[in-house]
């Protein structure tokens, strides 16, 4: 089923706080190969994909159909263990081609007191039946 | 750690794919997604086989830029997913990382990636801004 063209310009609701703890950021160095030093990079597709499943889950669109199109953080500053961080995704567009969806997303991340840390931009790509 | 002037060129870095690492980069990141671990399911939607998350590749490439600048902070990060890494179950994939020094001002420094796997590039415009200085 086609993912909705009127979603475009929907926020979905805020995912629940997710605390950063050394233990979440030594596993996701060790399986990404990164050091310990700084939380790498890509760290916030932790709190990003928690969002984007939520959205899957209320478009009712199943996972296994949807690869990644495009991504990008810009970050306002860097994540570090202790931020309690919540992701609000956004649906930006939705272009249809071929059966295939095209949804373009955009994620705020914010703090405990709210203030943005990172700005997660995604595009995904739903392959339909 | 490489010198951060426009144009400089950076040591290339090689990092080998297995499907091990992909089951770990599940659990480390939370998506299950079954393309990334069940053959049978990757090939039913339509892909040549398992294939790397496109947030796993997006790691290494980061990883590469953190070896590069001594751990700089990263102020952006982007790419598009263009080709799937194809991770065999035998002998996985290898993903390699070149980059240069496209520009140096107002602190930041802007590293223009290229990402590939066997031979063709996985990754369309990757780019980095850290801060340097």
């Amino acid at each position: 089923m086609p993912i909705d063209a009127d979603l475009v310009g929907r926020e979905f609701p805020p995912t629940r706080p997710f605390v950063v703890t050394d233990e979440e950021v030594a596993t996701f160095a060790a399986a990404t190969g990164a050091g310990t030093e700084r939380v790498p990079a890509t760290f916030p597709v932790v709190v990003t994909f928690r969002a984007l499943l939520d959205f899957l889950e209320a478009e009712r669109v199943d996972l296994a159909r949807i690869v990644h199109g495009e991504q990008k953080f810009a970050y306002e500053r860097p994540v570090v263990v202790g931020d309690e961080l919540t992701a609000t995704l956004a649906v930006t567009g939705v272009r249809q081609i071929e059966g295939t969806d095209i949804v373009r997303t955009s994620s705020a991340i914010t703090d405990a007191d709210g203030a943005l840390v990172c700005t997660a931009g995604a595009t995904i790509i739903h392959r339909g039946a | 750690m490489a010198t951060l002037e426009a144009g400089a060129p950076l040591p290339t870095q090689e990092y080998v794919v297995r499907r091990e690492d992909l089951v770990a980069y599940a659990q480390a990141s939370g998506d299950h997604n079954p393309i990334h671990q069940d053959e049978d399911v990757a090939r039913m939607v339509g892909l040549p086989g398992v294939i790397a998350h496109g947030m796993y590749t997006m790691a290494l490439a980061a990883r590469a830029v953190a070896t590069w600048t001594d751990d700089a902070e990263v102020v952006e990060l982007g790419c598009k997913f263009t080709a799937p890494v194809v991770v065999a179950a035998e002998g996985g994939a290898t993903v390699v990382v070149a980059g240069v020094v496209k520009s140096v001002a107002d602190g930041c420094a802007t590293i223009a990636l290229e990402v590939t796997c066997g031979g063709e590039k996985v990754l369309g415009a990757p780019k980095a801004v850290v801060r340097v200085g």
